[in-house]
C-alpha cells in the first residue's frame, strides 16, 4: 500500500492506494489519524484501493469515530469495487458517508 | 474435476505474506472455475482466517508458522488452515454484533459470511490449531 494526502477544499484528502491489508494497515491508521489530530477534516480516497481487509476497514471505523468526537467531517470518496465489497460485508457501506468524489462531497456539505 | 488435494503452502506468521496467500487462493479458485464473486469471497475469507492466526493465535509473533491446505472435492473447495499456537478456546471466537460500530472483531462475520462452513478446533494430535472453510463451488 502506498498513500498520498492532499489538501482541498478544506479537507485532508488520504489517497490509499494498492492492497491495505495486516502489513500496511497500520500506516494507513497513522495517516488517518494524523490528519485528525491536526485539525483536518478527513476524506478517503478508495479509488485505487485493490484489496482491504478487515484491519484496514477498522482503521476506517476508528478514523470515523475519532472525526466524529472532534466534530471534524469524515467520509469516504471514490470506493473501488473491491473496497465497496468488503464494506458491504461489514454492513459500513451505510454507516460511513460515501460520495463519489471530492465535488460530490463538497457539494453536499454546502446544501 | 475432483482433484483432492490442490496444494499446500507454508509460510511464517507475517502480515507480508498475505498477499501471496491471497494471490495463491484466487489462482486455485479461478483454476477449480470459480467465478470473480466467489474468488472474492474465497480470498476474503482465507485472508482474514490467516489474520486470526496472526493476530489471535500466535498474538503478533512473527516466528510461527501457517500451513495452508486447498482442497477440491468436485462440489466444494475446502481451504484448511493450521497452526502451532496453543490451543484456541473455540467458545471464544464468534462474529460481534455489527451494529457496535468499532473497529476490529470482523474477521469471524467475513468468514461466516462468505463462506458455507467454517469449523475451527484442535487436530487429533492435539499439536494444532484447524480452521476449516468450506465454498460450494458446483
Amino acid at each position: 500500500m502506498q498513500y498520498n494526502i492532499r489538501e482541498e477544499s478544506g479537507y485532508s484528502v488520504v489517497e490509499l492506494t494498492g492492497d491495505v491489508d495486516l502489513s500496511c494497515s497500520p500506516n494507513a491508521r497513522k495517516a488517518i489519524l494524523g490528519c485528525i489530530s491536526d485539525g483536518k477534516h478527513v476524506l478517503i480516497d478508495l479509488s485505487a484501493v485493490s484489496y482491504i481487509d478487515s484491519s484496514g476497514v477498522a482503521s476506517l471505523v476508528e478514523g470515523y469515530q475519532t472525526a466524529k468526537k472532534g466534530n471534524f467531517r469524515f467520509g469516504l470518496v471514490g470506493v473501488s469495487d473491491a473496497a465497496m465489497s468488503v464494506l458491504k460485508l461489514a454492513r459500513l457501506d451505510k454507516v460511513f458517508p460515501i460520495h463519489s468524489d471530492v465535488a460530490e462531497r463538497l457539494a453536499e456539505d454546502l446544501a | 474435476m475432483s482433484h483432492g488435494k490442490v496444494c499446500e503452502l507454508r509460510i511464517p506468521s507475517l502480515p507480508n505474506r498475505l498477499k501471496i496467500v491471497r494471490a495463491l487462493v484466487s489462482s486455485a479458485a479461478e483454476q477449480a472455475g470459480c467465478g470473480p464473486e466467489v474468488t472474492f469471497e474465497i480470498v476474503v475469507a482465507v485472508n482474514e482466517a490467516c489474520m486470526n492466526v496472526m493476530q489471535h493465535s500466535y498474538r503478533g509473533d512473527e516466528d510461527g508458522e501457517i500451513i495452508l491446505q486447498i482442497f477440491n472435492n468436485g462440489r466444494d473447495m475446502v481451504v484448511e488452515l493450521l497452526d502451532y499456537a496453543e490451543a484456541v478456546d473455540v467458545n471464544s471466537v464468534k462474529p460481534r454484533d455489527l451494529d457496535d460500530i468499532r473497529p476490529g472483531g470482523l474477521g469471524t462475520h467475513f468468514i461466516r459470511e462468505v463462506m458455507d462452513g467454517f469449523q475451527i478446533g484442535r487436530t487429533n494430535d492435539g499439536r494444532r490449531n484447524y480452521q476449516r472453510m468450506t465454498k460450494t463451488i458446483a
